[in-house]
C-alpha cells in the first residue's frame, strides 16, 4: 500500500509564548483526497496547515510527508501553498510570477515557459502574462496565484482561505474551477475556511477543529458524487451535512474551556 | 476639478506666485531707491547672473560636481552598508550606532579634522559632504530590505530558495521604493555638505565653488552677486531633486503604489 500523502500522529503546537494552538492531533490525507479544514478564528486551522507545510515544527507527535520524515525528501512529489492573500510580487509580470518557483528551481528558461503558459490557460489567464499584479482583479489575482501553485505539478496544494476576501459570485466560480482543475490533475488538496458550506460543496472530506486548544471534533466524509453544481448545493443531503458540520462546530465552541 | 485643470493649476499657481512677488519685490526696490549692496532689484540679480556667467557657472560647476561624487558614494556605499546589515543582525546591532553618531554630528564640526587630514582638498570636500548624504541612504534602504512581505518570504523559504535568489529576487526589489526615498532626501542633503564644507575650507582660486563666491561676495558687499550664487545654488538642489524623483519614477513607474496615478 502507498503511504499517505501526509500522515499526522499525536502532533501539538505549542508556541514560544506559551500559547497552546493546537492540541495532539492524529489526521491522514491520502493520494487524491480533498481535505477541508474548517472551525471558528482561533482554532489552529491555519497552524495545521503551516504544520502540514513544513512552515514550522510541531512540539510534539510526528508527521510524515509519502512516508518520509521530510516534506521534501521525494523531489518528484512535491507541495504548493496558496495563501489568504494572492501573494504576487507587484514589480513582476503575471508570467514572472508564476514562473517562480521554477526559477528558483533552476528549471531551463524553455520548459519553464511551456509550464508557465500550460497553467495560465489553466486558470484562464493565458492573455495576462506580460500584465502587472495590480492591473488584475482580486479573483484574477488569486487565479495567478493557483497558478504559480500548479506550474510545479504539485503531489499536493495546501490552501490557506484562498477565496476568503473575495465576493459570493467569484468565490463560487473559483470554487468550481479548483473542483475541476482537482478532478483533471488529481492531486491531494488540504484547504482551510471558515465557510460550512464551501467546506461541504468543496471536499471528499471536512476536518471539524475546535478552538482552545485547537482540535479535531469530528470528521465528515461527504459521498456526494462529481460533479457537482448548483443541485448539489440546493439538495437536501447537502442541507443535512452542512448542518451536521454547523452542529459539530457549535458543539466545540459551547465546550471550550475556561 | 477636472485633471487637465488640476495640470494647469499645479504649474501655474506657484508661478502666479513668483510673477506677483519678484514684481512687488521689484517695485518696492525702485519706489524707496534701496541701494543694490542691501537689497538688489530682481532685475539687477539678472544682469549679475548675465555678467558674472563664467565666474559663476565655473563655480557652479565645481559646487554641483562635489554634490554629484558624494551622492554617487554615498548611494553605492550606503546601499553596500545596507546589505551588509542585512546579511548579519549582529553587524548591524554593532555598527548602526556609529551610523547614527556620525548622522547626529553637525558637519561642520567635522569638516575641519576631515580637511586636515585628507591632503587634496577637493577629495576632503567629497568626503564631508558623503558623510552628511549617506545615512538616509543606508537607513531607509536597510528597512526596505527588511520590509519583505511575510507571505513571500515563506513561498521562497518553501521553494528552498538560496540566500543569493532571496536577496536578489526578492530583498533588493522590495527596498526599490524605500531606496528611492533615501536617495531623494540624499540628493538635497549631498547638495548641502558639498556647501557647507566649502564653507569651512574656505577655498578660492581656480577651484572655488558657489560657497566660495558668497562668502567673498559677502565681504565685499557684492550682494547681487551673493544673490546670483544663491538662486544657482538654489536651482542645482531643485534639479538634483528632480532628478532623483525622475529615477524613481522610471524604476517604479509602473507597480509602486507612490507612482501610480489615481484613477480620473
Amino acid at each position: 500500500m502507498t503511504p499517505p500523502v501526509v500522515l499526522a500522529r499525536g502532533i501539538a503546537k505549542r508556541f514560544r509564548d506559551g500559547t497552546e494552538a493546537l492540541a495532539p492531533i492524529d489526521l491522514a490525507v491520502c493520494d487524491g483526497e480533498f481535505v477541508t479544514l474548517v472551525g471558528p478564528s482561533g482554532c489552529g486551522k491555519t497552524t495545521l496547515l503551516n504544520l502540514i507545510a513544513g512552515l514550522i515544527r510541531p512540539s510534539a507527535g510526528s508527521l510524515g510527508w509519502w512516508g518520509a520524515p521530510r516534506p521534501d525528501a521525494d523531489r518528484s512529489r512535491r507541495f504548493a501553498y496558496v495563501f489568504q492573500s494572492p501573494t504576487l510580487m507587484p514589480w513582476a509580470d503575471i508570467a514572472s510570477n508564476v514562473r517562480l518557483p521554477l526559477d528558483l528551481a533552476g528549471t531551463p528558461r524553455a520548459e519553464a515557459d511551456r509550464a508557465v503558459a500550460d497553467a495560465l490557460a489553466l486558470v484562464a489567464l493565458d492573455g495576462f502574462a506580460r500584465h502587472r499584479p495590480r492591473e488584475l482583479s482580486g479573483g484574477m489575482q488569486m487565479r495567478a496565484s493557483i497558478a504559480r501553485a500548479l506550474v510545479t505539478q504539485p503531489a499536493l496544494l495546501l490552501m490557506d482561505e484562498p477565496f476568503a476576501a473575495l465576493d459570493d459570485f467569484t468565490r463560487q466560480r473559483l470554487d468550481d474551477e479548483l473542483i475541476a482543475l482537482w478532478r483533471a490533475r488529481g492531486f491531494a488538496v488540504v484547504f482551510v475556511t471558515h465557510s460550512v458550506t464551501e467546506a461541504v460543496y468543496l471536499s471528499t472530506r471536512v476536518v471539524v477543529m475546535g478552538a482552545r486548544p485547537g482540535r479535531i471534533v469530528d470528521e465528515v466524509a461527504v459521498p456526494a458524487p462529481w460533479p457537482r453544481g448548483d443541485d448539489f448545493r440546493t439538495s437536501t443531503g447537502f442541507a443535512a451535512l452542512a448542518r451536521r458540520v454547523t452542529k459539530a462546530v457549535a458543539a466545540a465552541a459551547s465546550t471550550d474551556a475556561p | 476639478m477636472r485633471p487637465d485643470s488640476v495640470g494647469y493649476l499645479r504649474y501655474g499657481a506657484p508661478a502666479l506666485v513668483a510673477v506677483v512677488v519678484l514684481g512687488l519685490w521689484e517695485a518696492a526696490v525702485a519706489l524707496n531707491d534701496v541701494p543694490p549692496w542691501l537689497v538688489p532689484a530682481p532685475s539687477r540679480i539678472v544682469a549679475t547672473l548675465t555678467l558674472d556667467r563664467t565666474l559663476l557657472l565655473d563655480s557652479l560647476g565645481v559646487t554641483l560636481g562635489i554634490a554629484l561624487a558624494a551622492l554617487a558614494f554615498a548611494v553605492v556605499l550606503g546601499t553596500a552598508i545596507a546589505l551588509l546589515f542585512v546579511q548579519s543582525r549582529w553587524l548591524e546591532i554593532s555598527l548602526f550606532p556609529y551610523a547614527v553618531l556620525l548622522q547626529v554630528t553637525p558637519i561642520v564640526a567635522i569638516a575641519p579634522l576631515i580637511i586636515i587630514w585628507v591632503q587634496d582638498t577637493r577629495v576632503a570636500l567629497v568626503l564631508c559632504a558623503t558623510v552628511v548624504a549617506i545615512f538616509p541612504i543606508i537607513s531607509n534602504t536597510t528597512l526596505g530590505l527588511r520590509s519583505v512581505d511575510p507571505g513571500l518570504l515563506a513561498l521562497f523559504r518553501m521553494n528552498r530558495a538560496s540566500r543569493w535568489q532571496e536577496l536578489t529576487r526578492l530583498r533588493i526589489p522590495s527596498a526599490l521604493p524605500y531606496f528611492f526615498g533615501g536617495l531623494r532626501i540624499a540628493s538635497g542633503l549631498a547638495l548641502i555638505g558639498a556647501v557647507v564644507a566649502e564653507f569651512v575650507a574656505g577655498t578660492g582660486g581656480a577651484g572655488a565653488g558657489l560657497a566660495y563666491q558668497i562668502l567673498l561676495a559677502g565681504i565685499q558687499l557684492n550682494v547681487p552677486r551673493l544673490f546670483a550664487a544663491l538662486v544657482l545654488i538654489a536651482a542645482a538642489g531643485v534639479a538634483l531633486f528632480g532628478a532623483s524623483v525622475l529615477a524613481a519614477r522610471l524604476a517604479l513607474g509602473r507597480w509602486h503604489e507612490s507612482e501610480l496615478r489615481a484613477p480620473d
